[in-house]
């Protein structure tokens, strides 16, 4: 069905920014705007995966030219899903970089840089061709490199050279790969692809393709071997911007994955085993680097490589009951990803360092702060009904049933080694006894409250959403479950995208 | 024609992914354009090059009758290009303004340990 409407999600946030750029200088009115966008886009948002989620797959013709032939907007449940959680944890950053960011920072140009990025973020969930992603992509990676580099630090100037060099090529990879795809089917819409892949007679020249784009996402979404980039970026940007990328940017590559794989090739055995093995070393190469990082935000980096790890290897089994373990996984993770380091932030506000011997008493000076935080905590390591837990039991389910104990070994694994980690860091943060010698400000105790509102209410919405998908889990797997349905027969979008 | 775009192309890419290797920086970003001008002309080729046959339908017809030139790589390329300048210029500020900070076109050399980054 057409329906324009679907991409006001992204035109929301283009107005944001460039109504912030006619503010430039004047931070207070950026503030303001920000929040009245994001809090615009959350609603669109939401009244999109309304509409989807009761009706039938929405799209929108660009300049009304009809499907194989222009360029279309496609929401089905997946896009529509992960654009309501986009605008979420929009929502719990803008309001958390109303203070938590430096003004120097929002002087030059931090909130438009923001809305671009998450516009990007919208474009790239909700686009059906395949080129169109592609520019998404390159929305996105734009706007994030000059988030990671604005402040101008040694670390984050560092981090943001290694950052830069394999995103370009990775979207190199990406660019060759749409080229061949070009080249041997003549269409660039994702549904015409899916009908096109299985006419083209040399399919040796189409698994070589995928494996393009195996590379291409690989490195955008983080997968081992082509992880390095994250943990070596991710810790130095403000803790606003760091929840934003952990929380979201590996995300699109991973929806990517799915949509790619799901629709337009279809994995053979050898890919599916190429899936699994990658995501068999990701999660244990990143549980094995959060074991030896005290930098709290430097253990996060490692705990979302080992987590995307989780979701590649639901991709890799290819059953239903492993994409709904994914997709919750996925779900679960783009909220406690972001939450993880919205609370690095306020930690670094609290005490001044996120080095953890150097932290400690936090527990006795914030009681109830803490145990929000606990909350999100403890959703990551999956104590059930906490989110965490239900992702888990599915994927356990999938890889025992396809007989892949190297997977669930590897799982449980990396399962207790979240656990520990996070509980020596409820040890060493929470609990541990304030060292005398150490001379720590506190930025957070002189704030007025509406300051101190402004830096918990964010963590607080986004834990009650973390808290809303594990606690009903019952409306969460059917969500899934109807996400995986679309994934392993995807004649509805194909249908829906072609013939209207 | 053709051919000898074949051996441009792999000439570029292995020309691109070497620059890569190195440990330079000003290489990796000559490497970086290399490999993306190499992307451009594989669209080119891949969109099937044919010369002298616009995409113009005849008047008195309703369908392309014969072999035609595809206009849709060349604005593929057009978009990639735009892209890769932007990106390659962002690149390039930032490679200067590492270089002035560091001191040092070793990629080596741009690793803080962990006890020093405050």
């Amino acid at each position: 069905m057409i329906d324009n409407s679907i991409i006001a999600t992204i035109i929301v946030h283009l107005f944001t920014a460039i109504l912030q750029l006619a503010f430039w200088r004047k931070t207070v009115t950026q503030r303001v705007l920000s929040i009245v966008g994001v809090t615009i886009g959350f609603l669109f948002s939401l009244s999109l995966f309304i509409k989807v989620y009761n009706g039938e797959i929405l799209k929108m013709n660009a300049a009304n030219w009809e499907a194989p032939f222009g360029i279309v907007f496609v929401a089905d449940l997946f896009s529509s899903t992960l654009v309501l959680l986009t605008s979420i944890a929009a929502l719990a950053v803008s309001l958390f970089s109303a203070v938590g960011v430096g003004k120097s920072r929002m002087l030059y140009g931090y909130f438009p840089i923001f809305h671009f990025l998450i516009m990007g973020l919208n474009g790239a969930f909700l686009t059906g061709d395949i080129f169109n992603l592609y520019v998404w992509f390159e929305v996105i990676i734009i706007s994030s490199f000059v988030l990671l580099t604005l402040g101008g630090r040694k670390q984050q100037l560092e981090g943001a050279v290694k950052y830069m060099a394999l995103n370009i090529l990775a979207s190199t990879f990406f660019l060759t790969g749409i080229g061949i795809l070009y080249g041997i089917t003549g269409t660039l819409n994702m549904a015409d692809l899916s009908l096109k892949i299985p006419l083209v007679q040399d399919q040796s020249i189409v698994n070589l393709t995928a494996m393009f784009f195996i590379v291409g996402f690989g490195i955008k979404s983080a997968v081992f071997p082509l992880y390095f980039w994250l943990p070596s970026s991710y810790h130095t940007p403000p803790s606003a911007v760091a929840a934003t990328f952990g929380g979201l940017l590996t995300k699109v590559g991973l929806y990517a994955m799915f949509r790619v794989f799901t629709l337009i090739f279809i994995p053979n055995d050898f890919t599916r085993g190429v899936l699994i093995i990658m995501a068999i070393l990701t999660i244990l190469t990143g549980a094995f680097g959060a074991v030896v990082k005290h930098d709290i935000r430097r253990l996060f980096s490692y705990l979302i490589v080992c987590h995307i790890g989780f979701i590649v290897g639901g991709l890799g089994l290819y059953t239903k009951v492993a994409f709904m373990g994914a997709i919750f996984y996925l779900i679960h993770d783009i909220l406690v990803k972001t939450n993880l380091f919205l609370i690095s932030g306020l930690i670094r506000k609290m005490r001044g360092t996120l080095d953890t011997p150097k932290l400690g008493g936090l527990y006795s000076e914030y009681p109830k702060i803490s145990l929000l935080m606990a909350l999100v905590l403890f959703s990551l390591v999956g104590i059930p009904p906490l989110s965490g837990f239900w992702p888990k039991i599915y994927l356990f389910e999938a890889s025992f049933n396809a007989n892949n104990y190297f997977l669930v070994g590897s799982l449980i694994f990396a399962s207790f080694i979240t656990l520990y980690v996070i509980a020596k860091l409820w040890s060493e943060v929470f609990w541990k006894e304030t060292s005398k010698t150490e001379n720590l400000p506190d930025e957070f105790k002189i704030m007025n409250t509406f300051n101190k509102t402004l830096l918990v209410l964010p963590i607080g919405i986004l834990t009650a959403a973390t808290l809303y998908i594990g606690l009903n889990a019952e409306f969460t797997v059917q969500l899934v479950d109807r996400i995986s349905n679309e994934m392993l027969d995807p004649s509805p979008y194909i249908k829906a995208v072609l013939n209207n | 024609m053709e051919l000898l775009l074949v051996f441009l192309i792999g000439l570029l890419y292995s020309a691109g992914v070497y620059l890569i290797l190195r440990k330079s920086m000003v290489r990796l970003l000559l490497g970086t354009m290399l490999l993306g001008n190499g992307t451009n002309l594989l669209i080119f080729l891949l969109g099937n090059i044919v010369k002298g046959k616009p995409p113009i339908i005849k008047a008195d017809l309703k369908i392309f009758m014969d072999i035609y030139a595809d206009p849709i790589p060349q604005a593929l390329i057009l978009t990639a290009i735009v892209i890769s300048f932007g990106l390659t210029s962002f690149a390039i500020v930032l490679l200067k303004r590492v270089y002035a900070l560091v001191g040092s076109d070793d990629l080596d050399d741009l690793n803080t340990p962990e006890e020093e980054d405050l």
